[in-house]
């Protein structure tokens, strides 16, 4: 095996360290995991807020160079790493479809996140690392959200008939919906999207990838 | 070829982050407004420009865009590249982190504290206090990161200027509009770039537009 080019800190059960993880499986580097004890605070101690400031996983390093924020470190993988790998998922060099590619990037950070990620952590996280109970009540919100939500999607996909969200190629707005869809679709709420056809063919194609398939094992979150 | 469309109300900061970065990037454009108060944010013809029926929304010839920060990083792209860097690994690094630290940091605890002061006594609500002060709080340890930052670099990203600084100037000249613009105060660095931002032509523009009409 070769030797890890750049480190990750923060291990692949924390979404936003998946996100990067998952860019860096589709370019094909090697890379070292550090462990962050969340539970003993070690991402609020000095030695990890040097490497993120505001005391968040993940952080990443790539020789000299020092990031935080999962989007901007993912990003900076794949223009460092996408040319060797064959792969465009940014789609830098085409501006309508560069455009194509951020826009749903950022319904993915603003508008899906927000709805699905509280049933990720009322039905996954809390019970099992908190020993929390799921609060149904802002289960049911955030699933009446996020029907909404999927509303769009599926008319998006429909009428566009695309087979990804940015246009017929698979891209880092596809990407960036991995990590909390992934979780919510090991809960029984994963049956929500089947009133989706085409988000639910969407999310398919978007599981099928290599990359993503490699990496879900380690993210499934345990006791 | 016809000057580009951006949608939406300058009451919006959002709409205003986009004309941030259009009148820096110094592209032809107009604003088009649009009537919240007769629900055409939701009429067929919006929901073509954004599907989820809310503005900002630019459009460019046949190509709609929307969500703020994809609109002005299109902006960028076209008109004045040098904001984002795309050309340079580390820079163009720099650029993304704190343009992700402004939305995921920044914007999302003032976002609230202006819709509790400014909107929801528009729209006939009152405004929750303890939401302020909690998202004050939380923006106080904010400023003190960007402060440590700023202490060594004249703007967020580096020496230069980007993107990621124009993306905090329409919710920034909002929070001057509360009775909380003095939380800045405690922050010389951040005072500093601040005042450097205003003495820029496309951001006098801005807070012009945003000024209520009397």
């Amino acid at each position: 095996m070769a030797p890890p080019v750049v480190t990750v800190f923060g291990t692949a059960n924390f979404a936003n360290a998946a996100r990067v993880m998952a860019c860096l499986e589709e370019v094909g580097v090697e890379y070292e995991v550090v462990e962050v004890d969340y539970m003993a605070k070690e991402h609020k101690g000095a030695e990890h807020l040097a490497r993120n400031p505001l005391g968040q996983i993940p952080a990443f390093q790539d020789g000299d160079i020092k990031l935080f924020e999962s989007r901007a470190i993912a990003k900076y993988v794949l223009r460092k790493y996408s040319k060797a790998a064959h792969v465009d998922l940014l789609r830098e060099g085409n501006p309508e479809e560069a455009a194509m590619v951020d826009v749903w990037t950022e319904v993915e950070a603003h508008t899906y996140f927000p709805a699905i990620a509280p049933i990720f952590y009322e039905c996954v996280v809390y019970p099992a690392t908190h020993g929390i109970p799921t609060n149904q009540k802002v289960v049911d919100e955030s699933l009446e959200k996020l029907k909404k939500v999927l509303d769009v999607y599926e008319a998006h996909l429909s009428r566009s008939k695309y087979l990804y969200l940015a246009g017929d190629f698979f891209s880092f707005a596809d990407l960036n919906h991995f990590p909390f869809t992934f979780h919510v679709m090991t809960t029984p709420h994963a049956s929500l999207f089947d009133s989706y056809p085409h988000v639910k063919a969407w999310w398919e194609r978007v599981m099928a990838r290599p990359s993503l398939k490699k990496i879900s094992p380690d993210m499934v979150i345990r006791a | 070829m016809a000057p580009m469309k951006l949608y939406g109300a300058v009451l919006s900061w959002n709409v205003t982050r986009c004309a941030t970065a259009l009148e820096e990037a110094g592209s032809d454009y107009e604003i088009v407004p649009i009537n919240f108060a007769t629900a055409e944010h939701k009429s067929p013809e919006h929901l073509a420009r954004n599907p989820f029926g809310q503005v900002p929304a630019l459009q460019d010839g046949d190509l709609y865009v929307f969500e703020s920060r994809a609109i002005c990083k299109y902006a960028a792209r076209k008109n004045k590249p040098e904001l984002l860097r795309e050309g340079n690994l580390e820079e163009s690094a720099m650029v993304d982190v704190w343009m992700e630290v402004e939305a995921n940091q920044y914007t999302s605890v003032l976002n609230p504290i202006l819709f509790q002061v400014l909107i929801s006594p528009m729209l006939g609500g009152t405004t929750d206090q303890k939401v302020v002060d909690e998202n004050l709080e939380k923006l106080k340890k904010v400023l003190e990161v960007y402060e440590a930052r700023l202490t060594k670099f004249k703007y967020l990203a580096g020496d230069f200027l980007s993107l990621a600084d124009l993306n905090h100037v329409s919710v920034t000249l909002c929070l001057l509009a509360t009775p909380y613009a003095s939380v800045l105060d405690a922050y010389p660095h951040v005072k500093a770039w601040w005042s450097s931002l205003m003495e820029r032509p496309s951001v006098q523009k801005v807070a012009v537009m945003m000024k209520p009409s009397a």
